[in-house]
């Protein structure tokens, strides 16, 4: 008892935290055993297919169903107007605002949703979607965010044309949605007008689409005898949903069940709630079977949960030093035709305000002026904690912009402006408080291992070659665990996660959460967090989520909030078993609580260690009449966590490229990534966390865009356009970590998932312009196609041989 | 009602015969007539690799095939990896090497690195990584599916055929 290697041995047993054990969730995958909302198959079942308008904004002045109606199979076809009776034509939004569920007399965006067929299979429905008949008349469009509150602008959204505000505040047109400001205007505009130094760039962030591999849909099944709903859906947020689906339709909560099962990949795409799943839902009610409703990819990338379409402006104000004395950053949002994307309510621009990142920047202003356009609605999603990808890359492109313009090392401005390390917990001039962070080490670290100073010697030998290779540089920092429920909530509920413990008498344990794992393995890291903090093997500790009837209440999975909420919940439900287990233990042991102290699996009496009671034993005497007087039998706990703060993980970056100036083809030759997400939990998930973010954020900075033509058209819409990465484009990744626990989180956690991809994107930018820097270049937009890069070089006279 | 044909087929090693309109897509008979639901759909138009089936010896996009086409035809599926209760070693692989997350990808990756194999015994990373072009995945950047082909790779051929 006791020693180094009984101890180890019996750490070793419980497979907890640290350590890189394989996946739990992975037996049924890799079979083909996973269990994904089109897999559903109920008796009875119609398929609903949608018809999609095929202009970007026009009115309907009629919808001839017969011809659908008479087609094989075609069991209803379902319109705006038979929505009307039970008031669901409309619903609202996450966002504050009303969405068409079916088009209301006009039609706001190309593939808005007009109407819905049933029928008894998928290709009698596309058949029947096929022959209903929609007289439309064509309105002009507005596409370019920049135009929509033009005085002559056409209104979009007619419905609310006369209302003053949509959630977030005065409006001054009937385009404009909200304007959210953020920090000292005065002051900022004081420290630019007597700066040594002020650089200014426009810099887009263009609408791409998430694109998880399975589309939305769900299967919705009404059982008209006992009333009860149940719907199965590919959703990151199951509860919210139950609630929404509550208030919509008038059903008790307690009568609505929704089931989100294997979910083929999220990233951001699947929280809201779409027209497709209340149509499904009104059907099953009216039609008393299930039905499936399951989006085409054209579908998911033309209609569902797009990201960004932010149009910013960064300026930094700066000494002849390159430290940064003020920023000021603004963007124009386009929000499409209906503000439906996911945000705090009081965060309309969701925590863009994080745009002063990792450096210490006395005066900041920010401000956000959202928009309506004849566009899908959306905005917030793709591995991006509400905006926060936006805001990074807003900073580390215009602190790369103040080195190039004064003259000074990338590496080295950003080292001149890091928040130091003794700083923390720091709070920036926009209000946010960094938890902990150590940015010169974790730099450092990057620079020596990818060699940087041998990577820029090499650089200049090439540049005198007139060959172009590029160094780009990130030091983000992100934030994430929404939130701090005094200051987030959505419809008014507050960002909690819950986690519900319950041992069984033999010492194996189920726990249950409110978020919704999407591939980031939380049925493995869940049961480790539990597994150390109870000493129990995560073996026996069986992790269930997204089915509303058994798991608590929950926010869900988006924003890397998984880790930081629900993680700290399930330590803090562990917490009060154990604090049970204590007390169990001195009974049985006759000691005093105060005389046990716990070690790995056990409590044990101080200087006896001989005297102890394992949690396996203590599971099994919890069940029995022998416990203290007056305690309650069980071992079972639940928390409901109230993150007291976000958490702020960071990394450091580093990517090298090298661009064909002939063809504008860019390689990336390396690509180093050091992350900081505090208390690593499962090495092995982590990295492979990473791996996919970057990917992500590489298809997002070298091929992803979803183009319109002036009439709102859509020029890119499926994977034939739409660039996914494969194995061949894909750059080989290098990992590498430092940790810095968050001081304020059970375990020092704090998430990381997201991180890749949002100071990824940067990085790719700051390579691809750094090529290009000894030529002038301050600044390019993604993404950086072959072509776009082209353009560059033809611009400067060097695509010729 | 469009006519219905009869297509018989072996699938997994059993014999199977479904009744199909001459413009059912093999996916959807897979799915929804056989109970296979392991093949998943991710883009109907032969893109992302999630409905790969193995088809007389060779990796179709089953989003792509017409049901009436593979009348007398041999079919395997990730259903049909594992051999009396042994997983396959690409199973095995992409479990120890994290080659998966969400899980929608992989059998259609697997069953494709499964052809690929026997085409190619033992690939280098940049014919593995070419090899499962046709098969996207979103979650894990294929750095560890390519780390798992490799190992099942080794695995395969110290294991007598």
């Amino acid at each position: 008892m006791g020693d180094m290697t009984d101890l180890q041995a019996r750490e070793d047993k419980l497979q907890g935290m640290g350590t890189s054990l394989l996946r739990k969730e992975d037996a049924k995958f890799i079979r083909g055993q996973g269990s994904y909302v089109d897999d559903i198959k109920l008796p009875g079942m119609l398929f609903g297919a949608v018809v999609r308008s095929p202009y970007a904004h026009a009115r309907i002045k009629g919808i001839d169903k017969s011809k659908a109606l008479a087609c094989p199979g075609v069991v209803a076809v379902l319109t705006a107007d038979d929505l009307k009776p039970v008031n669901l034509h409309w619903m609202p939004t996450i966002g504050g605002d009303v969405q068409a569920v079916l088009a209301d007399k006009k039609v706001c965006f190309q593939m808005q949703e007009v109407a819905m067929v049933l029928a008894t299979d998928r290709y009698a429905a596309a058949d029947g979607a096929a022959l209903v008949e929609v007289d439309y008349e064509e309105l002009p469009a507005i596409v370019d965010p920049k135009k929509a509150m033009a005085p002559d602008a056409p209104i979009i959204r007619e419905d609310i044309a006369e209302k003053t505000e949509v959630g977030h505040g005065p409006r001054t047109h009937p385009n404009h949605i909200f304007t959210w400001e953020a920090g000292d205007k005065a002051g900022t505009d004081a420290v630019f007008a007597n700066a040594a130094v002020t650089v200014r760039e426009e810099i887009l962030n263009p609408r791409v689409h998430p694109c998880p591999l399975e589309t939305c849909g769900c299967v919705a099944s009404f059982d008209k005898v006992t009333g009860q709903l149940t719907v199965y859906l590919t959703s990151q947020a199951p509860h919210l949903v139950r609630t929404v689906v509550a208030m919509l339709s008038g059903i008790p909560e307690s009568k609505i069940r929704v089931i989100g099962g294997d979910i083929g990949g999220g990233f951001g795409n699947k929280v809201p709630v779409y027209p497709g799943y209340v149509v499904a839902i009104v059907a099953s009610i009216a039609t008393g079977v299930p039905i499936k409703w399951i989006e085409s990819r054209i579908d998911n990338i033309s209609t569902t949960g797009f990201a960004r379409d932010y149009h910013g402006i960064g300026e930094l104000a700066a000494d002849k030093d390159g430290r940064i004395k003020a920023l000021r950053f603004t963007a124009l949002a386009d929000h499409g035709a209906f503000n439906s994307h996911v945000s705090a309510t009081k965060f309309p621009a969701g925590l863009f305000s994080i745009c002063t990142g990792s450096y210490d920047i006395p005066k900041a202003y920010c401000r956000v002026d959202a928009v309506y356009t004849n566009k899908a609605p959306g905005g917030v999603a793709y591995r991006c904690s509400l905006r926060v990808t936006e805001a990074v890359y807003l900073i580390e492109r215009m602190i790369d912009v103040l080195a190039q313009k004064l003259g000074i090392d990338k590496a080295e401005i950003r080292r001149r402006n890091f928040v130091k390390v003794e700083q923390f917990p720091y709070t920036t001039s926009l209000g946010w408080t960094l938890d902990s962070g150590n940015y010169h080490a974790a730099l450092d670290k990057v620079l020596k291992a990818v060699d940087y100073d041998g990577l820029r010697r090499e650089q200049a030998e090439k540049r005198a070659k007139g060959e172009l290779m590029g160094i780009g540089i990130c030091t983000f920092t992100e934030i994430v665990g929404a939130g701090p429920n005094k200051v987030c909530d959505i419809l008014g509920i507050a960002l909690f996660d819950s986690c519900d413990i319950r041992v069984n008498p033999t010492g194996s344990a189920i726990a249950r959460l409110g978020t919704m794992s999407q591939g980031q393995g939380h049925a493995t890291t869940y049961a480790q967090i539990i597994a150390t903090e109870l000493g129990l093997s995560s073996d026996e500790i069986q992790i269930e989520e997204g089915d509303t009837d058994k798991a608590p209440y929950g926010a869900g999975t988006w924003g890397s909030r998984s880790t930081p909420v629900g993680g700290a919940a399930a330590a803090k439900a562990a917490r009060k078993i154990r604090a049970k287990a204590q007390k169990i233990a001195a009974h049985l042991l006759e000691v005093g609580e105060g005389d046990l102290e716990w070690e790995v699996d056990r409590f044990k009496v101080k200087g006896n260690p001989s005297q102890a009671k394992t949690m396996k034993e203590i599971a099994m005497a919890a069940h029995t009449s022998n416990i203290p007087d007056g305690m309650e039998k069980g071992l079972d706990a639940t928390e409901y966590y109230d993150p007291p703060n976000m958490t702020f993980p960071f990394g450091a970056y580093v990517c090298v490229v090298d661009i064909d100036r002939f063809t504008g083809e860019t390689k990336v030759r390396r690509f180093y990534a050091l992350d900081d997400c505090g208390t690593r939990i499962n090495p092995m998930i982590i990295e492979g966390q990473i791996h996919g973010g970057l990917t992500e954020a590489f298809a997002v900075a070298m091929g992803q865009a979803v183009p319109f033509d002036e009439n709102g058209n859509h020029l890119g819409n499926s994977l034939m356009d739409y660039f996914l990465p494969t194995a061949v484009e894909t750059p080989h990744w290098e990992t590498d970590f430092t940790v810095t626990p968050s001081p304020h989180h059970p375990i020092g956690a704090k998430g990381v998932a997201e991180s890749p991809h949002v100071g990824g994107i940067p990085c790719f930018t700051n390579a691809v312009v750094d090529a290009f820097a000894h030529l002038g270049v301050m600044h390019m937009d993604m993404p950086h196609t072959a072509f776009r890069v082209w353009q560059q070089c033809k611009k400067l006279g060097i695509s010729e041989r | 009602m469009a006519t219905q044909h009869p297509v018989a087929f072996k699938l997994n090693g059993k014999g199977v015969e479904v009744v199909v309109e001459p413009r059912e897509l093999l996916i959807h008979t897979l799915r929804e007539k056989l109970a296979h639901t392991g093949p998943h759909i991710g883009c109907e138009t032969s893109h992302c690799g999630a409905c790969t089936v193995d088809l007389d010896g060779m990796s179709v996009k089953a989003c792509t095939v017409l049901t009436v086409q593979c009348g007398g035809s041999d079919m395997i599926t990730i259903e049909g990896m594992e051999q009396g209760g042994v997983l396959h070693a690409l199973q095995q692989a992409f479990h120890e090497e994290h080659g998966l997350q969400c899980g929608y990808c992989t059998p259609g990756m697997i069953t494709r690195a499964y052809r690929l194999l026997k085409e190619n015994p033992n690939p280098s990373e940049a014919e593995i990584r070419y090899g499962i072009a046709g098969n996207l995945c979103r979650c894990t950047g294929y750095q560890n599916i390519v780390k798992a082909v490799q190992s099942a790779a080794k695995k395969l051929a110290a294991t007598p055929a």
